[in-house]
């Protein structure tokens, strides 16, 4: 069990801001997030994107924001649990035990949810067959490309992801990509390629078509699929893999006792906190009169959740107000040799 | 001030005035229409307001930019009169305009 002063949940902006602003008060802290990588919704959704409200920053992309942020923590050693989405909240006296879906288990006083609108989970299909086959024949990703070698395996999507798959797994299977229009917004070089590729038979590509059905008893036998016209195709086909993309949901959150407001939280403005003592709530996820979902808006909230997580974590302590500018103490933590 | 007919899953009607100015999507969310989830805030990031365009109304719209056609890639059953709410801004032209909400944003 790892103890930890403070635990952020979500490692968007607001969550490293406030990592940044926990440790320069001299708490501890990690950080859990479900995607694969640091940054929330400014990596996963627009990292190309220019953002013009940070202040001081003209304009920055959301993958600069992300970078500049994870610098800032660089004087920091935070530990970052990527991957892993926090599924159980439960009181233990004066600590929360906290519980990953990989079952990392913390214990702290602490617990800052940063978490956007939840966490990103893939989009499926909508077809209510699939889940039948979901992680048996129907996959949203991959793990192990090598079940396809020999089979044949339709792709759904029009991105990246699913022409990159598309490209890969023809060399060793038999492709069919089905994608709802003509155009693919995958990068111009992989779509020239899947092009070129289903000219020479090694791809299928169905444009214009959906998925309308998937067919089998035990084991997957056929899909079809569904034109816009309301033609219908029948493929046979031993596996079917759907990219569209991440979708974020609230998920685990809906049942750690918290007041929500549709999938937002209530918090206070005095401390962030929720209904729950030691349980706070910063950035998009939160909600209270006048909130705005600004990332500007989640520093603030986090910097004042960091102050009121010193009083549980060190209850015997008097939290002393310090400027970064003329503490001496802040400026060892950040390793910043005397002027 | 115009009015904008949301019609959700269940098949009620939602006849509500909308700011000029204001997006299709904004008019849902402000008002507590069910079924547009509108997720990301309006960045045409992640296609959870989603609605069906009656189709006498889709030539009236503005045309959809690059980026919506890609989200609605992501869309839960995009069809051919598919558009992102956000998307649409509302002025006295569309007065009358009717959207469907899908049953679910993903």
């Amino acid at each position: 069990m790892i103890k930890t002063d403070a635990l952020i949940i979500g490692a968007g902006p607001t969550g490293l801001f406030t990592a940044h602003q926990l440790k320069l008060i001299g708490l501890n802290c990690e950080i859990v997030d479900n995607l694969d990588k640091i940054g929330g919704q400014c990596i996963e959704l627009y990292p190309d994107k220019p953002i013009y409200d940070i202040p001081a920053i003209p304009e920055c992309t959301g993958k600069e924001l992300t970078d500049n942020l994870i610098n800032q923590l660089k004087p920091f050693n935070i530990k970052f649990h990527l991957n892993e989405r926090v599924d159980e909240v439960k009181k233990d006296n004066d600590n929360w035990i906290v519980k990953t879906n990989k079952g990392t288990t913390f214990s702290t006083p602490n617990v800052i949810i940063a978490g956007g609108v939840g966490s990103f989970e893939p989009r499926k299909f909508s077809v209510k067959e699939c889940e039948k086959f979901e992680n048996k024949s129907l996959f949203y990703s991959i793990k192990d490309k090598n079940i396809f070698k020999g089979k044949t395996v339709t792709i759904f999507g029009g991105g990246d992801s699913a022409l990159d798959w598309a490209v890969e797994l023809s060399k060793n299977s038999e492709i069919n990509l089905v994608h709802r229009r003509d155009d693919f917004r995958g990068a111009q070089t992989t779509v020239d390629k899947v092009h070129e590729l289903s000219k020479n038979g090694k791809i299928n590509l169905f444009t214009k078509y959906q998925i309308s059905s998937v067919k089998g008893e035990k084991q997957l036998e056929s899909i079809d699929i569904k034109s816009d016209d309301n033609e219908t195709k029948s493929l046979k086909t031993d596996y079917v893999l759907g990219f569209f993309g991440l979708i974020m949901q609230l998920g685990p959150i809906a049942n750690w006792g918290l007041n929500l407001d549709k999938k937002t939280i209530e918090v206070d403005t005095e401390k962030f906190e929720t209904n729950q003592k030691g349980i706070y709530a910063v950035g998009d996820i939160c909600t209270y009169p006048g909130k705005l979902k600004l990332i500007l808006s989640g520093f603030h909230e986090g910097a004042l959740a960091a102050r009121a997580c010193f009083k549980l974590a060190r209850p015997n302590e008097k939290y002393r107000f310090e400027f970064t500018t003329s503490s001496k103490t802040i400026k060892d933590r950040l390793g910043i040799k005397g002027d | 001030m115009p009015k904008i007919n949301y019609i959700t899953h269940d098949n009620q009607s939602h006849n509500i005035e909308v700011q000029n100015g204001l997006t299709v999507m904004e008019g849902a969310v402000q008002n507590d229409i069910p079924g547009i989830d509108a997720d990301c805030g309006g960045g045409m990031a992640c296609a959870t307001c989603h609605v069906y365009v009656k189709e006498e109304w889709l030539d009236k719209l503005p045309k959809k930019e690059d980026g919506e056609e890609d989200m609605l890639d992501m869309a839960f059953e995009p069809k051919k009169n598919s558009r992102l709410s956000c998307q649409i801004i509302v002025s006295d032209e569309l007065d009358g305009l009717t959207v469907n909400i899908p049953s679910k944003q993903g």
